[in-house]
């Protein structure tokens, strides 16, 4: 309660947060198929209809209302988002703890694992891992998850290796504290904080890559809608159907601002300089 | 007589309403040539703030001058209001007519330039010199801090010195352009006293040299009586107090003054010793802690493949034992190994060699116990800021696999009411609370578990002078009451006369002296003590000049297999030996 009030005081917070309300509002609907018309029926005597009242963002070239495949599509688009995030969150934190407690030789390993899998671009690593694992959701799940992971452990391992060397982890050794004590006490509980911004932002690049996967036709598949797939469905329309590029891309853009925008704004309010003038 | 600096009814707010928040309010005084101003107080006092007011640093770290002007004769002899001057007027007189030096040598020059780059730019920047000339301008000015083998050292990056060593390299880089006025804020809070004196020796020979005026900063009032002319007690950001040396030092009027000179430690030769738990015959009783022959070596890797090719020898063959209710003080220099033998004893650091043992207090029915616990130097780094107090004082007792029940909460209340801090403070977090509060904190966590031993590695270095009394007089009390032996960590002369019974002086990992408290501070007898307890600085030993000792550091590190020979000790009295060097 005190974290949201503290995001509305925050100007971008108040912005960012009511975006990424209103697409999670959105996506869940666009779940539960709570759409203005059916996303997958195909109402052939309206091809190619212009956004008007009946369909507020027009329909496809088969009919189907835009405005209900978007709300699939943000709904699609997300679950893999936040399966994909928190799957490499989880990854990196377990492996980032693991570098910095075990040190030496684990993190050797670790680090260099972690550093040859961030040499590649985000999206061409994605691509090779569905390419080798065949399309679908889980596999792009899978591959976004394993395309953040390193991340996640860079955040998680610094500052670990900085906690581990603290005052209050040396005393915690001197009454015989257990290492997961220690490890979830005194290291993880302090990492919830860079945790949090990272993982907002990390759901902003995940819906990217998510879109660039569906885009180039390895992601969610078809019939399903997707933000990247149905960009990618309106490339040959662009001139006699504007609309069908218009809303998926504003759809993405707006949500990367959203997700970005409370990124920010927690980053502030997790910084000790500011935590006293939000208190 | 125009006075080269004159300052009146300054006032120095920060944020975006100065004039709301003023840190400093109304503070005037005046400096003529040749004087040192000392200006005394503790932190938040606005000691700081008012000395960079005067070359307007304060501007570049938020703070604006809300009021008062500060008025500098110039070289050419013209006055200049420093508070209505410009940036690019006050560049010019940073530098060439009034110098700087700061508290941290070590952060305050950049480590990946030679210092020689870092001298040689001031005299680019004020005098024009370059190349050959800059170079050797920059010579000159190492020389004249008295840094042996100038010309080579140049060529050094600030992590080949030490920290005495950079704190000159900081005074030399102020005084390139003979500045008419220096400004040193708390230049050796940061070094070691033996390091102390000979920068404070150092400044005082340069300003007998030069004749330029300086304005001292710091927190120890005993330090300032060598060398400054005139005192400025500040407190909450006003000046209480000031006069001429003497007169502030001997009749003080404010009570805040008084406060300072009499209920804060100062080093008193061994006349302010406890008089109680005196060792007047061999103990017959079983010791709460005894050490034999501790070594701790920390192997040294080079080459290729990582091969050990020496040991730093940081604690090299220690021993002595602990009474209960006693107060052991290990006293030395930063280096010397005392940190290292407290953490050895605690096992936070792997010993390799040597015993010890620890005598477990019978604890009270279904109360675990651990007979050695530990507080640290920095109350700000050791308590964990994520959790409230209650889950802090419960960690000792979960980690020795007792649960958190009523006896416990019963425990903690007891506890935290025993160090002095409110009832309410368990759903608390460690950031409501001061550096002193904190501190009690840590020493209530320490008592959770009943231990026989505490020990206090520096535990109360990092706070305030008053806080420092304050704490060293809980920590008697509960001595007195719980029967705890301390093992005391303290390069602090003062702090140590107030708490210890026992002494035992550290230098290069062995132990040179160890006695009583009093026999050891008023008769010294090896060589090193005699050094340090020189060094301390002393309100009694005004104007009293410090030999130069331009020698480094002894180097610890030691070969393969090095063994030290037996140690030879030379008995003086019940409770005092010394050894003899080989």
């Amino acid at each position: 309660m005190r974290m949201l009030r503290a995001i509305f005081a925050h100007p971008s917070g108040r912005i960012g947060g009511f975006i990424v309300g209103l697409y999670l509002l959105l996506a869940v609907l666009g779940l539960l198929g709570l759409t203005p018309h059916n996303p997958l029926m195909q109402y052939r005597v309206d091809r190619l209809h212009a956004p008007d009242g009946t369909y507020w963002m027009g329909t496809d070239l088969f009919g189907r209302d835009v405005a209900s495949r978007l709300m699939m599509g943000i709904g699609q688009s997300f679950t893999v988002a936040f399966f994909s995030v928190a799957f490499a969150a989880l990854a990196g934190t377990v492996l980032g703890l693991a570098a910095a407690w075990f040190g030496r030789r684990w993190d050797g390993i670790v680090m260099r694992v972690m550093d040859v899998l961030l040499a590649f671009p985000a999206i061409l690593l994605a691509l090779l891992i569905v390419a080798v694992a065949g399309p679908g959701t889980w596999t792009s799940i899978v591959a976004i998850a394993i395309v953040y992971t390193p991340i996640f452990t860079r955040v998680v391992r610094g500052p670990a290796l900085s906690l581990k060397a603290r005052e209050f982890v040396d005393a915690a050794r001197t009454f015989g504290s257990s290492s997961s004590y220690i490890l979830t006490r005194h290291l993880l509980l302090n990492l919830v904080a860079p945790l949090t911004v990272q993982i907002t932002l990390a759901l902003a690049w995940a819906l990217l890559t998510e879109a660039g996967l569906s885009f180039l036709g390895l992601g969610t598949q078809p019939p399903a809608a997707s933000l990247g797939l149905m960009l990618s469905d309106s490339r040959n329309l662009m001139e006699t159907a504007p609309w069908l590029m218009i809303f998926p891309g504003l759809a993405i853009m707006i949500s990367i601002l959203g997700f970005n925008l409370l990124g920010d704004a927690l980053r502030d309010i997790f910084d000790p300089r500011m935590r006293r003038a939000i208190a | 007589m125009i006075p080269l600096l004159s300052v009146s009814g300054l006032s120095v707010g920060f944020g975006r309403t100065p004039q709301a928040s003023e840190v400093v309010r109304g503070v005037s005084f005046e400096l003529a040539d040749g004087e040192t101003l000392a200006i005394v107080g503790e932190s938040g006092s606005g000691k700081s703030v008012t000395a960079l007011s005067i070359n307007r640093l304060v501007d570049f770290g938020g703070g604006r001058i809300t009021g008062g002007s500060i008025k500098l004769r110039r070289a050419d002899g013209s006055i200049l209001d420093l508070t209505a001057a410009s940036e690019p007027q006050l560049t010019k007189i940073r530098g060439a007519e009034i110098g700087m030096i700061f508290q941290e040598p070590m952060t305050s020059l950049n480590p990946v330039l030679t210092i020689g780059t870092q001298i040689e730019e001031s005299f680019r920047l004020h005098r024009g010199l370059t190349g050959r000339q800059a170079t050797a301008a920059a010579k000159d000015a190492l020389d004249r801090v008295r840094i042996p083998d100038a010309a080579r050292r140049l060529k050094y990056t600030p992590n080949q010195l030490s920290g005495g060593m950079l704190q000159r390299v900081m005074i030399a880089t102020a005084l390139a352009c003979n500045p008419r006025l220096l400004i040193a804020d708390e230049p050796t809070t940061a070094l070691d006293v033996t390091v102390q004196a000979q920068i404070m020796a150092l400044l005082a020979e340069l300003k007998r040299e030069t004749g330029m005026s300086m304005i001292f900063i710091t927190h120890d009032i005993g330090l300032v009586a060598g060398i400054a002319d005139k005192i400025m007690v500040m407190q909450n950001g006003q000046a209480v107090e000031q006069g001429e040396l003497n007169q502030i030092l001997d009749q003080p009027h404010h009570p805040y003054t008084r406060h300072l000179l009499q209920d804060v430690p100062h080093f008193a030769s061994g006349r302010a010793t406890r008089p109680d738990g005196r060792r007047d015959r061999a103990p017959d009783a079983e010791p709460a802690l005894k050490v034999n022959d501790l070594v701790v070596r920390f192997p040294v890797k080079s080459g290729f493949f990582g091969r050990a090719t020496g040991a730093v020898h940081a604690v090299d063959g220690v021993d002595f034992d602990l009474m209960p209710g006693e107060t052991l003080a290990i006293v030395g220099e930063s280096g010397s190994g005392k940190s290292t033998t407290a953490r050895a004893v605690l096992g936070l650091v792997r010993s390799t060699r040597g015993s010890f043992s620890a005598s477990v207090r019978k604890a009270a029915a279904g109360q675990s116990a651990l007979p050695i616990q530990m507080v640290f130097q920095n109350p700000y780094a050791s308590l964990n800021p994520r959790l409230a107090i209650e889950s802090i004082l419960a960690e000792p007792i979960i980690a020795t696999g007792g649960r958190v029940d009523a006896a416990t909460r019963a425990k903690m209340a007891t506890l935290l009411k025993r160090v002095g801090l409110p009832e309410n403070s368990l759903e608390r977090y460690p950031h409501e609370f001061s550096g002193g509060q904190r501190q009690r904190l840590c020493i209530a966590r320490a008592l959770m578990l009943n231990p026989s031993v505490v020990v206090l590695d520096e535990a109360v270095s990092a706070l305030d002078v008053s806080v420092q009394a304050k704490v060293l007089e809980l920590l008697v009390d509960l001595q007195r009451e719980f029967g705890l032996a301390y093992l005391f960590i303290s390069h602090d002369m003062a702090v140590v006369e107030r708490i210890a019974h026992r002494i035992a002086v550290i230098h290069a990992g062995q132990i040179v002296e160890i006695g009583d408290a009093k026999s050891v501070l008023s008769a010294p007898k090896h060589a090193y003590t005699k050094k340090l307890i020189a060094a301390v600085p002393t309100i009694d030993r005004r104007r009293e000049h410090f030999e130069l000792d331009t020698r480094q550091v002894p180097s610890l590190v030691r070969p393969l297999g090095f063994e030290p020979g037996p140690a030879r000790w030379e008995q003086f009295g019940v409770d005092h030996r010394m050894r003899v060097e080989a």
